[in-house]
């Protein structure tokens, strides 16, 4: 029987990891992601995981660790946030490159310079190209819910990835919602026991890990990196299904809210989606016709699905809490690449918003669906790109 | 089944580390390696840092390793090998595996003296039980020899070359046998390939220890020492009985030298066959050839004080 709890998402999540048992966590702290694996160690020290944690000096060993031992044989865990993100950067490619099925909660955050510690997506969209699924959260709930299917998504026989799960430093991982824990032994008996995919403790069959290939296979090898993310999309679908028996919640590649007859759209991740869909309802009162998409499977990205559920609509406004400096935002361009495949196209504007945990507010939504308003009818684009929320 | 150290026994047990490498001949690193594994009487798995011994020895489709063998990156063998040592703690503990395993580490002197300082510090301090074994030849060999902090001082590098003002590095090496040592783990050492039997002992000795162990192994590199291909050995003994790389280990905080020469030679014998130190027997560099031999001399006198005190 499902438990209804008021949790803090890092300690949600902490829960999820706990429930899958690992073999292994790495623990480094950083702001906001610190207090998940604090309470991690918390379980561990009283005997509630049989979890063998290494507390690393860096997250760029944290990583190291996070690969040698799954390369070892078993369940492994780790978490970060921002720099330390940052600082795995190298060697998340290769965690992804070896298809290592490690689990990884990022709590998001700005990244420096400035300094700054509130939520922002730059961490995890700066790691877009690294190879790792990616799947988004809007509340506790949903990284909860996230965290537990991940590893049945990334440990699947035919993925063997690992996987990122986001949700939104201080507004989702510090604050306390109402939400629902599963039981421990239907999570386990959700997530299944891991299964061993050429692991180097088996000293009967030596292999060797992290070979040099150069220019005669490496092409190739890489492609088959390409390929295997091509089955994502139907595994995370199954596991959903799965998931949604046990837990009567439903997952999917992306959520739809009052999208099928909207003429104007937000696309937007993570908490701020909730606040939108609120300023969706409100215009929907005033016989607007507006509608939200919350991506949640990021990487790979679900191009025909996004483009599919976007077709009829006549302007979208993609926000973006992360800017690629000099181009677009990163959800943006995903967003364009997916829409450019129609032969009838919405307009599309890109609001850049909410950097370094700057609040995002109801009346930024319903800015922004009022300027999808004047576009859908005028057809006339002021400003592809802009920021808003700031001091001028 | 313990193996002892005499050259017959030796002969019958199987190279871990097989042939068809494609080190360059002559290189110190894999006859190193071969040394450490036969010294090795248990199942054992390794990592390595990026570097000459491992873009040489794992070639897709090919493996010079018989053993479990993981390569990640450059700065973090010992990182990398700390989570295959815990993952096998936690299965062990729980009861999914039962077997005896050794955990070693192997990477250069760039990849353990500079970059992988900090993962090396870290794995030492958790308390993994590994061996860190480090082939030191002096230089970033890989990319082209380029300086380390283990490069000696008054050495000719790609990065510090000799030149008409400056004569080669200026700076002395970084003394991490030592380093190792004050991170008060049971056992660090310092080994010559050219004293086979006592860096063989000194590798089963510190499988011996549970918990985190320290090697650092001199191993010649004649494409950035500019020396001749069958001078490895040689060079390595010079070293050793110029008291350049004294042979000596630090049993739980305990000094003691394991080999001191009967006739300690002078330094410019061990510097004489390697072109990297060619420029300093020009009249001008005079001065740096008798820094480098006093700076020799210092550190054998500091060694043998803390060995006689037992510190
Ligand atoms: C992060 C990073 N920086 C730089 C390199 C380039 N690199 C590869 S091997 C190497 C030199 C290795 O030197 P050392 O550890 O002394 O081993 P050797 O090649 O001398 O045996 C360098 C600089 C790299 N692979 N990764
Ligand atoms: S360059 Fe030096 S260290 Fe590298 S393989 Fe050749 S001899 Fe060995
Ligand atoms: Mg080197």
């Amino acid at each position: 029987m499902a438990k209804i709890v008021a949790v803090t998402g890092n300690e949600a999540v902490a829960n999820a990891l706990r429930q899958a048992s690992p073999d292994v966590c790495a623990i480094y702290p950083i702001t906001p992601q610190t207090d998940m694996m604090q309470k991690y160690a918390s379980f561990i020290a009283n005997g509630k995981v049989s979890t063998e944690p290494i507390l690393v000096e860096s997250e760029h060993s944290s990583m190291s660790a996070c690969i040698g031992a799954s390369a070892a044989g078993g369940r492994v865990i780790t978490a970060t946030s921002s720099q330390g993100l940052a600082l795995m950067w190298e060697m998340l490619h290769i965690a992804s490159g070896d298809r290592l099925p490690i689990i990884m909660p990022v709590v998001n955050r700005a990244l420096s310079a400035p300094l700054n510690i509130h939520g922002d997506h730059s961490d995890a969209m700066g790691a877009r190209d690294t190879g790792w699924i990616q799947i988004w959260s809007e509340n506790a709930q949903d990284a909860y819910d996230n965290t537990i299917q991940a590893f049945r998504i990334g440990e699947h026989m035919d993925i063997r990835l690992p996987v990122m799960v986001c949700l939104d430093g201080f507004i989702i991982s510090h604050s306390i919602e109402r939400m629902e824990y599963l039981e421990d032994a239907e999570v386990k008996n959700f997530v299944g026991e891991f299964k061993n995919f050429l692991p180097l403790l088996d000293l009967d069959k030596p292999k060797s890990y992290g070979p040099l290939i150069l220019t005669d296979y490496y092409h190739e090898y890489k492609r088959a990196q390409h390929e295997v993310m091509t089955k994502v999309k139907n595994v995370v679908l199954d596991v959903a299904k799965d998931f949604e028996k046990m837990s009567g919640r439903k997952y999917g590649l992306f959520e739809s809210y009052r999208l099928d007859d909207a003429d104007i759209a937000l696309v937007i991740l993570n908490s701020a989606a909730g606040t939108s869909k609120d300023v969706i309802d409100s215009f929907r009162n005033k016989g607007i016709k507006a509608g939200l998409l919350k991506p949640r499977l990021f990487r790979p990205f679900p191009y025909e699905e996004v483009a599919e559920a976007l077709k009829n609509t006549k302007a979208v406004c993609v926000m973006d809490r992360a800017d690629s400096f000099g181009g677009y935002g990163p959800m943006f361009m995903e967003i364009s690449s997916a829409l450019y495949q129609l032969k009838e196209k919405p307009a599309l504007i890109n609001k850049i918003y909410g950097l370094g945990g700057r609040d995002y507010m109801p009346s930024h939504a319903e800015l922004v669906l009022n300027e999808l308003n004047e576009i859908a009818s005028s057809g006339k684009i002021r400003i592809v790109k802009e920021y808003i929320g700031v001091r001028e | 089944m313990a193996t002892g150290l005499t050259l017959k026994e030796l002969s019958k047990k199987e190279d871990r580390f097989t042939h068809g490498h494609r080190m360059c001949s002559g290189c110190g690193a894999p006859t190193v390696v071969k040394m450490v594994l036969l010294a090795t009487d248990y199942p054992v798995i390794a990592s390595n840092a990026t570097g000459c011994l491992e873009v040489s020895s794992c070639i897709s489709e090919y493996t010079a390793w018989k053993i479990p063998w993981i390569h990640t990156a450059f700065e973090n063998a010992a990182a990398t090998i700390s989570g295959v040592e815990t993952m096998y703690r936690s299965l062990k503990k729980q009861g999914k595996i039962d077997k005896d395993i050794k955990f070693i580490a192997f990477g250069g002197d760039g990849g353990t003296y500079d970059i992988g300082f900090q993962s090396l510090s870290g794995a030492m301090e958790r308390g993994h039980d590994m061996l860190y074994v480090c082939y030191d030849n002096g230089a970033y060999m890989n990319t082209g020899i380029q300086r380390s902090s283990a490069t000696p001082l008054g050495a000719d590098t790609t990065t510090c070359p000799a030149g008409d003002v400056i004569p080669g590095k200026l700076r002395s090496r970084k003394n991490l046998t030592k380093i190792m040592g004050a991170h008060n783990i049971p056992y660090a050492a310092q080994a010559s390939p050219s004293h086979w039997m006592d860096l063989m002992k000194k590798v089963k000795k510190a499988h011996e220890f549970i918990g985190p162990k320290f090697m650092n192994i001199l191993a010649p590199c004649n494409r950035g020492w500019r020396s001749q291909t069958n001078d490895s050995i040689t060079l390595s003994k010079l070293a050793v009985n110029s008291c350049y790389w004294p042979l000596y280990e630090i049993e739980d905080g305990v000094t003691k030298i394991t080999y001191t020469p009967k006739d300690k030679v002078p330094v410019a014998d061990f510097m004489k066959p390697q072109g990297r130190f060619k420029h300093l027997f020009a009249p001008a560099n005079e001065w740096l050839l008798k820094k480098v031999q006093e700076e020799v001399d210092k550190e054998w006198e500091k060694l043998k004080k803390q060995a006689e005190c037992g510190c």
